[in-house]
């Protein structure tokens, strides 16, 4: 009892600190940490791209894009995306629709199987399509005699693109119809809505934030994949090559300033993709599914 | 007159009746397009790999470079996943329970991995572990290589693991019930022991789920490895690149085979995830 009585005033604050709190010595060690491990994996890899796009100077940059061949594998890309996101889209939307307004046997199923790209390796990815559209594959003599080419070609490229990008906007559409449930659309319906007018005025509104967020990610996914790409793509050069492989051949050639130039395109668009992610997250936290609201 | 009625029964039979409309349309959309996009692809590969038979895949994984190729891929991909479980669960922690400036931006930037082109961060990483690049210079001084070699691997792959931990068991501690600690305390039990002993439990079914996931990834993981592996065969080779190099050299067989193994190596992860999970509701109610 008089030990506590006599006890400074420092101590007594000391003692008082919360149970459930850290010693700050505790905290401060652990904060020290994670800030440096972030700094040293994450931060830095992202300020090197910039610091060696930059390390010539502005004109070296900027020459790095008057090159035909960067701009057509810039062109490329564009142009996989454009192709690769709407189908992975319409599927996205197609796949929750049915999956969340209607119970059928064998559901979880369908919801494993959709996620199965996520768990192949990129160049398996590209390998399975050289598989069935490649010289020695199932089609390959088919399409050989009809003068059809898909690998190192864009089809070959397109298709491996949304194989990657596949679930992106599923998985985040599925869990968010199934929070929202039916019963707006139930209400539509029997007041007399068309089926497409319901989507269009009472589903669509629901999930247009998380259909953003899901081809958010797809878009950047699609636009930076390398490993299935790069097996299906062939390297022509002008022709064949997005942003990605163009950067390898730049980076293989040591041409260190253009390839990472080329590469200061796609880190911006990973910036561009956190922050709108970020703010998705931080604005719109109720209108994403609950995988999305908790990261 | 019958068949329709019957095509009615049966369809109804299928999914319960309901006023909304649209599914046969989606439904099919849905079963065609997974069937032709991912099914029937991955299909041809086990239809492949079925006309090798064991023992020929047998044989694909005991040439002596793809064997040293799967045990790089194999063991630096657990010791990546190892790092990231540690220091995950450490940036998880800061990031939850604790508040100090920069630490939303530090929260938005651990999904980097996730958003940045793995090519991208190949060549990064290339150049920070090179001899002169930023930390591998001070490295060089003492005759350490890191990038060109296995060390490069195992940075790349820390590098593209760690969101998977982070993000897993973030919810987690969030949801961690302040009550629990509190009764630990007031039964006498020392901070250390309260986080030990009564935090920590709740968070190994996530941490263990994180692991999978990154070490799942990080057996696939292509192109930020191969920029700063070195790609020696027999010592910095990872299985992915040597499926491009048997593809280069038509060897479709031999791709085959690897791709089998690494197909079974990441279900196998996923299988792992999903009894985890399993154990993890019936054991604390939560996954």
């Amino acid at each position: 009892m008089s030990e506590i009585a006599i006890a400074p005033a420092e101590d007594r604050r000391a003692k008082y600190r919360p149970v459930t709190e850290d010693s700050p010595l505790a905290r401060y060690a652990l904060i020290a940490t994670a800030v440096l491990f972030l700094a040293v994996f994450l931060l830095a890899p992202l300020a090197i791209v910039f610091v060696e796009a930059f390390s010539k100077g502005l004109e070296p940059f900027l020459a790095a894009f008057d090159d035909p061949d960067a701009l057509a594998a810039i062109r490329l890309t564009l142009l996989v995306a454009a192709l690769a996101v709407p189908a992975n889209l319409v599927f996205g939307l197609a796949a929750s629709w049915s999956i969340a307004k209607f119970s059928f046997p064998g559901k979880s199923v369908l919801v494993t199987l959709i996620d199965l790209p996520f768990s192949v390796s990129p160049v398996v990815a590209g390998l399975i399509y050289v598989l069935v559209f490649g010289g020695q594959g199932l089609f390959g003599s088919w399409l050989a005699a009809h003068g059809v080419q898909i690998i190192f070609a864009v089809p070959g490229i397109v298709l491996a693109t949304i194989f990657v990008t596949f679930p992106f906007v599923a998985r985040e559409l599925i869990p968010l119809m199934q929070e929202q449930g039916k019963v707006e659309e139930e209400a539509a319906l029997t007041l007399g809505a068309s089926g497409f007018k319901t989507f269009l005025t009472v589903t669509l509104p629901n999930i247009k934030w998380g259909l953003l967020y899901g081809v958010l990610l797809c878009n950047a996914r699609a636009m930076g994949e390398f490993g299935a790409v790069s097996v299906v793509s062939g390297h022509i050069r002008g022709l064949t090559n997005t942003i990605p492989l163009q950067v390898e051949i730049l980076y293989n050639e040591y041409n260190n300033v253009a390839a990472f130039a080329l590469a200061v395109l796609l880190a911006g668009l990973a910036l561009v993709t956190l922050g709108l992610k970020t703010f998705l997250e931080w604005r719109h936290a109720d209108a994403l599914s609950g995988r999305a609201r908790r990261h | 007159m019958t068949s329709p009625i019957l095509v009615g029964k049966n369809a109804r039979r299928f999914t319960a009746p309901s006023v909304i409309p649209g599914f046969g349309l989606t439904f099919g959309y849905t079963l065609i397009y997974l069937g032709l996009i991912v099914l029937f692809p991955l299909a041809t590969l086990i239809w492949w790999s079925s006309e090798l038979g064991l023992s020929g895949l047998y044989a694909i994984a005991s040439e002596p470079r793809v064997a040293a190729a799967l045990r790089t891929t194999f063991f630096i991909s657990f010791a990546a996943a190892v790092i990231d479980l540690f220091f995950g669960l450490i940036v998880a922690w800061v990031l939850t329970r604790y508040d100090f400036a920069g630490r939303r931006l530090l929260d938005a930037f651990v999904d980097l991995p996730f958003a940045l082109p793995t090519a991208v961060a190949g060549i990064s990483l290339a150049a920070l572990y090179s001899p002169n690049g930023w930390f591998g210079a001070p490295f060089a001084d003492y005759d350490i290589k890191i990038a060109f070699t296995r060390w490069g691997i195992l940075i790349a792959l820390v590098f593209i693991g760690l969101p998977f931990v982070v993000r897993t068991v973030q919810p987690i501690i969030s949801e961690l019930e302040v009550e629990l600690e509190e009764a630990s305390a007031t039964l006498g039990a020392g901070r250390l022991q309260t986080v030990l002993r009564v935090m920590l439990p709740p968070l190994v079914p996530a941490l263990l789920t994180g692991f999978a996931l990154a070490f799942a990834r990080a057996i696939g993981e292509y192109g930020s490895v191969i920029f700063i592996a070195g790609n020696i065969a027999y010592v910095s080779e990872i299985a992915p690149l040597l499926i491009v190099v048997k593809l280069e050299q038509y060897d479709v067989a031999g791709a085959t085979g690897i791709a089998t193994i690494m197909l079974a190596i990441s279900f196998a992860a996923l299988l792992l995830i999903n009894l985890v999970q399993a154990w993890s509701r019936r054991r604390f109610g939560h996954v």
